[in-house]
Order: structure tokens, then C-alpha cells, then sequence
């Protein structure tokens, strides 16, 4: 019966071109549009390291002077050095490393000197967010604690000083001074990225790593928000009243009620120690949670695709009334069907057919729509617009969406069509 | 032209009429809403720097030794100051729509009570104010004594300042500013002179700071006011200039690293700061255009279906005697009647979708002249749309009536 309603739909599609051209044309931009925002979406709302992103966590702490503190006040991104360095000697996480981003001057052995953005961690880092190295290996503990001068480089910079080849063991001279390459990266795609939102957070991975201990030695300058109450005359120094340092740990599932007392207990150590009398406040947040948090999918965004959605309504309520416009006026066709034998369900599912096949001419349309409106997006001035990109399972949606949207603005037609009374119908003619 | 038998022949098709009506509705409440984004957008983009943006220009160096700054500004002065067109080279920390250089919570009091927001500081060497053309209202602009060195920190202890009259407003509502201090922690400024408006490096709409919450503190050059200048040239030369000064830069100051993404002049740091709203502004303007065509070819297709349902009846009507000016006036007061409807509600909805934005998205609240103006450009569109098929109809000749199909 299928093959027979196809036939129909298709030989009707035909008599009427320019108003099957409008239908199919309408389906399309309004699929058109919702795919490209809802794509956007879909790339800045996914997970950025999927099946780790319940083990990791964003610590956060209110321990500042009463002075600075307001109860109702959230706890800031940051940490001070001093408590980032006491977090880490107990290591209590399976894997624990505060950060910061820097910039640094490489000078290359030829060429004119280079501005990079640097990271500045422990060695835990690597292994924590399943960072690649295509060469060498990260570096180590030890390291950390010894304040080694070694740097692990992004593969992109590896190309630009090196050529690509195997840098291990070379120098990478920063400034007047100089660090060992230990290890070199592969690629590592991750976005948004949600270990430091503060410097940009869409973008290429940092160019340059370097244990935390030893940028600090050496005076590297860093880059994102340094929160300091107080003159601070080095901010970096160990007892600063400065907060910078992004901190997090990796938990397994069960450790985490412990990890939060721990921290419950550090905050009360603190205020038994007169550093503030005020409560304090701890915040433990996965990367999901926190992505949540910082807001990471802008406001236009979302606003873009509200915007699109009422686009599609718009669109679906034209389909509706053109369809209708089209059942209605062959209602003397159908009467005859009906007066043939034809049932009304068989009179519904004729319409549907219909407007399914003009649902998925709007969806391969719509999707090449799509296509431009992400080529558009692309082409945007936003730091997320070069990760744009349709995966797989937005193609699908697409065609789900244009069908099921097709589907639904032919039920209310098609269901006037069925109830279309024969006799009147061929009588009226 | 009478409403009434349009009415009752409208009822004859309530389904379709109704589809419209929602279809107007819906475009009614999008158009005014998209609408006043776009002149959010476009408003926020006339942001006013309060400095001469055509003659400044801002350069920033990186990876220099800290310990040759002093030398390092001596150089980058005198070298760019000799070049053709150029009127005056100062060290500034920051520009409006440059990178965000410090902001300091404020309080009127020593005691650090009386809390007062987070201005911008800039903080420039002698002749700054002037070279960057700020208008004083009030007061007198900082003389060579106000200039002071940063002994310790970011900020000189105490220093004589300039705010904009913004934020003399925001710090004393309805007093003269002019004598009074303010403090951040324990560095006291003083207002010797307030500008008409200094904005901020990089606004943003949603945080707490408001555009003009600066104050300049007048500083000598040296650390750790060095690496980043003010370029002030002839408008004719300024872009000239900017080229050639990074020739000159790699060879008076080989030892720092030109930053290519901040350095540039002030109307295209301004542009590049707001490619951002005017994407989304084009956007909009995008979808709205798309929206009103669908909403016209929708009522086209419609109205012609009608057209040739009705084909018989209004061969009749010609026939006893309606002119064809009668036919189009028909299918035009329906079209208008319809429209009408969808406006109504769509205005009611538009109200509710601003309500909803407000909450979620903190937008403004939408202004009411929005609405009329969404609804004439409705009518139009509707009238417009109607047109072609209205046309078709009245040229229906009588003799249609005698006919059977």
C-alpha cells in the first residue's frame, strides 16, 4: 500500500509544482537555521573529555580575610599559592595539579623571536586530562619538586622550531634563559577548555608546559586573573595575598564525600590558625558542573537558537496551511476514493505520506542549508567558530527533525482530508 | 467596504484563517523582539570612548627584561616620537577597547566600609590625558607635580586623579567631586578634575562595571608602567604609521617582542571589539528577512488557493455587478482583517517572549514603540502579499458565473 500512497503523493506533488516547490522551500530554511543553531549547540554544551569528566573536580575555597569576605559571596575560580601548595603536599586525590596560564618569548636558534601562550603545572596534569605526547614523556614529580628546568611543547610549536622531527633532550631557550624539551605533544583537541576558562575558552592547546615551581623561579609572567587584596609587591610569592591558581583533582566515585571533608576540615585548620573567623566555603565541582557554572555556552548562542526554533514554528504553520490549502482542494479526488472503497484511514495515511515525502525534500534541502548556515558560523568572529563542525548524529537529527516536523504539520490536514464527506464532495463539482 | 459578509465568509474557512492568524502572530512576536536586539546591539556599538580615536594608536611589547623597562620606554619614546606624522609617544597602560589592565575595587573610606564598585585604572606619563584629548568639565588636568613613581606595587601611595563624571556621580550622587578622596586598600587618590568620558578597556554589558567607571592616576613612565604605549598621529598618518613603527621597533627595542594581536589603532581595536554584535546584529537582520518572506509566500499560497476555490462566486458577483475594484478591495480588507488578528495576539505574545528573555537572557525590557511599528510592518507585508492574488481574482471575468466548470 506504501508504494501505491507514494505514487499518489508523488504524481500530486507534480500537478502543483510551485506550490510543492513553496512547501519544501519553507521545511528548509526553517530546518535549515534550527540545524545550524542546534548544531552550535551541540559542539559547546558536549563533554570535553568524556567518561573522565565525573572523576575530575574544580576545587574552589573562600578563605579570604573577613574584610574581603560577604557571606552569599561565591567562592572564587582561584586559589592563593598557600593553599594550593598545602592541597597539594597532603595529595589526597588520586591525581591532584594546580596551574596557571603564562606567556613566554621563545627565541628560536633562527627567525625573529615568538610570543606563546604557556601553561605553568604539575606533573600530574598529563595524565589527568589524558594529554597525548607524540614524543618523550611528561615530566616528573620530581621534577615538580626540584624545580627542573624542562617544558613539554605543543607539536604545533615542535613543527615551527624544529620541523617536526623528535625534539627531546633540545632546548628551548625563553628569554635569556633556557629549559630541556622532555616531551612533545600530539594532538590534543580539547574543547572548550575547561581547565582554565580565563584565558579564552575555545582555542589551540598551550604551546609551551612548565612545572608550576619553576616558571615561579624563574619569573615567568602568567596571564588570567590574578585577584590579590592588599599591595602585593610579588604577586607570585609563596604567602601572597594573591588567588590565581587553578586547582583540580581527580577523584574515583566513592572518594569524593571524603575529599570534601578533607577540605571541610582544612577550611576549620585555617580559621583555628586566625587567618579569618568567617565560615568560609568549599566548592567541589566535576567539569560538567563547572562548564555549567562558568556559563560556557554564550547567552547569544542560546539566544540564536530560541530565535531559530520560533523560526521553524513560523515555518511549520505555513506548511500546515498550504497543505491544507492543497488536501482540501482535491477534496472531489478523494471523495471519489472514498466513494470507491478507500477507508478514511487509508485517506489519512495518503496525506501523511505526502507531506512525509515533502518533509524529507525539505530535510536534504534543509541540510544543505545547514551546511551554509555552519560555513556562516564559521566564518564568525568567536573563539568557538573554528570547532564548528556536523557530526553524524546532528545528520540524523536533521532528517528526524525535518520528517517529524513534516509528519506533524500534515496530521491536522490530512485529518480534514479523511473527514472530507464523498458524496458532497463529488457532488459540488 | 463592508467588513461583515468578509466575516461571515471567512468563517466558511476558519481553519486556514486561523493558521495565519498564528502565523502572524508568531512573526509578530519574533520581529518585534529580533528587532529590539538589533537596536540593543546597534545602540551598545556607539559605546563613547571619550578619547580621539582617530589620531591614537596603541602598542604593546612583550618578553623584555623588567630590569632595563626604564631604558627600554627612553628608547620606544624617543624613537617612535621622531617619526613623520607622529605628534606624541606616551607609556599608558591600557586604551579603551585595549587589553584589561587592572581594576581596583574602590571605598571612600581608609577603612575599607564604604564600598563603591570596581573601576578601571589607567595610568599614564605626563601629557597622557591631553594626548589621548579627554574633555575636562570640571577641575584642572594633572600638572607635572601630580606625576609621581610607583614606589612599591601597582600605584603610587597617594595621587592626584582624574574620573570621568560618571563615576564623580556613581561615587558622590549629586556633589561636587572636585578635593575628594577615595581609596583602594591603602593607596588614596584624590579628584583634581573630572572628564566628560573615559570608557572602560573592555566593557562588558553583563558584568557590574559600567562603561565610564575609570579613573586616570598620573604616573611616571618606568616599572610597572613600561612596555605598553600610546601613539598619538595625524588621522591622515596614523595608519602609516602603525605599519612602519614595527620597522622601527625591531630596531630601537630588538630585545622585546612586538604584540601583534594588540597592537593596532583605536578604530580597529574598537571594530575588532565589537565583530562580535555586529555578527549577531547582521544575523538577526538575517533571520528577520527570512521570516517575513516565508510569511508572505505563505499568505500568497493561501490566498491564491482561495482565489481559485472562489472563482465561481466572484464570477457571480462580477456578474451582478461588482466592479473589479470591488474584488481586490474584498480580498484585501480579508487579508487586512486576518492580519489584524494576528497582530493582536502576536502583540500579547511579543510582550510575553520579552518577559521570558528578560529572565532568562537579561535583555531589557522591550520598549513599547516597538510594537506599532511591528505591526505596521505587518499590515504592509500582508497588503503587499495579497496583492498578486487579489489581482488574479478581479480579473475573473463575469461570464465565469454562466459557466459549469
Amino acid at each position: 500500500m506504501f508504494g501505491y500512497y507514494l505514487d499518489l503523493a508523488l504524481r500530486s506533488l507534480k500537478r502543483n509544482k510551485a506550490l510543492t516547490a513553496l512547501m519544501v522551500l519553507t521545511i528548509a530554511l526553517g530546518i535549515g537555521t534550527s540545524m545550524t543553531t542546534l548544531t552550535v549547540m551541540h559542539v559547546l554544551s558536549g563533554d570535553p573529555i568524556p567518561g573522565k569528566s565525573a572523576q575530575l573536580f574544580r576545587v574552589r575555597m573562600a578563605v579570604f580575610p573577613d574584610a574581603h569576605y560577604q557571606a552569599g559571596d561565591k567562592a572564587p575560580d582561584n586559589l592563593s599559592r598557600r593553599d594550593a601548595e598545602a592541597l597539594l603536599r597532603d595529595a589526597r586525590g588520586d591525581r591532584q595539579a594546580a596551574m596557571s596560564g603564562g606567556s613566554m618569548v621563545v627565541v628560536p636558534t633562527q627567525g625573529d623571536p615568538l610570543n606563546v601562550e604557556a601553561r605553568y603545572t604539575g606533573a600530574d596534569f598529563f595524565p589527568m586530562f589524558d594529554v597525548p605526547l607524540r614524543y618523550g614523556h611528561a615530566w616528573s614529580r620530581s621534577d615538580d619538586a626540584e624545580r627542573a628546568h624542562v617544558a613539554v611543547i605543543s607539536g604545533e610549536l615542535n613543527k615551527q622550531l624544529f620541523g617536526g622531527k623528535d625534539s627531546v633532550g633540545r632546548t628551548l631557550q625563553v628569554g635569556k634563559q633556557s629549559l630541556r624539551i622532555v616531551g612533545v605533544l600530539g594532538d590534543w583537541d580539547m574543547n572548550p577548555r575547561f581547565y582554565d576558562l580565563s584565558n579564552g575558552q575555545f582555542g589551540d592547546s598551550e604551546d609551551v608546559f612548565v612545572p608550576l615551581s619553576t616558571a615561579v623561579d624563574m619569573k615567568l609572567s602568567t596571564s588570567g586573573s590574578m585577584w590579590c587584596w592588599g599591595n602585593a609587591s610579588d604577586p607570585l610569592a609563596a604567602d601572597a595575598p594573591c588567588i590565581w591558581l587553578q586547582y583540580w583533582v581527580e577523584l574515583g566515585t566513592p572518594a569524593k564525600a571524603a575529599y570534601r571533608q578533607y577540605l571541610g576540615n582544612y577550611i576549620a585548620l585555617q580559621q583555628q590558625a586566625g587567618r579569618f573567623t568567617h565560615p568560609g566555603q568549599v566548592e567541589l565541582q566535576d567539569v560538567m558542573q563547572w562548564l555549567d557554572f562558568k556559563g560556557v555556552v554564550p547567552s547569544d548562542v542560546r539566544l540564536q537558537m530560541w530565535l531559530a526554533l520560533g523560526f521553524l514554528g513560523i515555518c511549520l504553520l505555513n506548511t500546515v496551511g498550504l497543505l491544507l490549502a492543497k488536501f482540501l482542494r482535491r477534496s472531489s479526488e478523494l471523495g471519489v476514493r472514498r466513494a470507491l472503497g478507500a477507508s478514511r484511514r487509508a485517506i489519512f495515511l495518503q496525506c501523511l505520506v505526502e507531506a512525509g515525502v515533502v518533509g524529507l525534500a525539505g530535510g536534504v534541502l534543509g541540510l544543505a542549508l545547514a551546511g551554509l548556515g555552519l560555513l556562516l558560523v564559521r566564518h564568525q568572529p568567536t573563539d568557538y567558530a573554528a570547532f564548528i563542525h556536523m557530526d553524524l548524529r546532528m545528520l540524523l537529527a536533521t532528517f528526524a527533525l525535518a520528517l517529524a516536523s513534516s509528519l506533524l504539520a500534515g496530521l491536522l490536514p490530512a485529518w480534514r482530508a479523511m473527514n472530507v464527506a464523498p458524496a458532497a464532495a463529488i457532488k459540488s463539482n | 467596504m463592508q467588513i461583515k459578509p468578509v466575516l461571515s465568509a471567512l468563517q466558511k474557512h476558519r481553519l486556514a484563517a486561523l493558521l495565519i492568524v498564528l502565523e502572524i502572530a508568531l512573526a509578530c512576536a519574533v520581529l518585534c523582539n529580533a528587532g529590539f536586539l538589533i537596536a540593543s546591539r546597534l545602540s551598545a556599538m556607539q559605546l563613547v570612548s571619550g578619547v580621539d580615536e582617530s589620531s591614537l594608536g596603541f602598542i604593546q611589547l612583550e618578553g623584555f627584561d623588567p630590569k632595563v623597562a626604564n631604558d627600554l620606554n627612553a628608547r620606544v619614546v624617543a624613537g617612535l616620537g621622531a617619526m613623520p606624522g607622529v605628534q606624541s609617544v606616551h607609556v599608558i597602560n591600557s586604551v579603551p577597547f585595549g587589553p584589561q589592565a587592572g581594576a581596583f575595587g574602590v571605598t571612600l573610606d581608609q577603612a575599607g566600609k564604604q564600598f563603591r564598585g570596581v573601576p578601571e585604572l589607567y595610568l599614564g606619563d605626563p601629557g597622557t590625558p591631553e594626548a589621548l584629548g579627554l574633555k575636562l568639565v570640571a577641575g584642572r588636568m594633572p600638572g607635572a607635580q601630580d606625576y609621581q613613581s610607583v614606589v612599591e606595587g601597582y600605584l603610587p601611595a597617594s595621587s592626584n586623579v582624574l574620573i570621568t563624571r560618571t563615576f564623580a556621580q556613581r561615587l558622590w550622587p549629586g556633589e561636587d567631586a572636585l578635593g575628594k578622596t577615595f581609596w583602594t586598600g591603602k593607596n588614596q587618590f584624590r579628584v583634581i578634575g573630572v572628564v566628560a568620558n573615559l570608557s572602560v578597556q573592555q566593557y562588558d554589558e553583563e558584568g557590574e562595571r559600567g562603561a565610564q567607571w575609570t579613573v586616570f592616576v598620573p604616573t611616571k613612565s618606568g616599572p610597572p608602567l613600561a612596555g605598553t604605549y600610546l601613539i598619538r598621529a595625524d588621522p591622515q598618518a596614523l595608519d602609516r604609521v602603525m605599519v612602519e613603527a614595527r620597522t622601527v621597533l625591531a630596531r630601537i627595542a630588538p630585545d622585546a617582542v612586538f604584540d601583534h594581536q594588540q597592537s593596532d589603532t583605536l578604530p580597529v581595536l574598537r571594530e575588532r571589539f565589537f565583530a562580535t554584535d555586529r555578527a549577531m546584529a547582521g544575523l538577526l537582520v538575517g533571520v528577520i528577512v527570512a521570516l517575513l518572506g516565508v510569511t508572505a509566500l505563505g499568505i500568497v499560497g493561501l490566498t491564491s488557493f482561495w482565489v481559485a476555490q472562489r472563482r465561481k462566486q466572484i464570477g457571480i458577483r462580477r456578474a451582478i455587478g461588482a466592479t473589479r475594484g470591488d474584488i481586490l478591495r474584498y480580498f484585501q480588507t480579508e487579508n487586512f482583517l486576518i492580519v489584524s488578528f494576528g497582530i493582536v495576539l502576536g502583540v500579547v505574545a511579543a510582550i510575553a517572549i520579552n518577559l521570558l528573555l528578560m529572565k532568562v537572557f537579561e535583555v531589557p525590557r522591550l520598549p513599547l514603540h516597538y510594537l506599532p511599528i511591528g505591526a505596521l510592518a505587518l499590515w504592509l507585508l500582508g497588503q503587499l502579499a495579497v496583492l498578486g492574488p487579489a489581482l488574479r481574482a478581479a480579473a475573473v471575468p463575469p461570464v465565469v458565473a454562466t459557466r459549469n466548470v
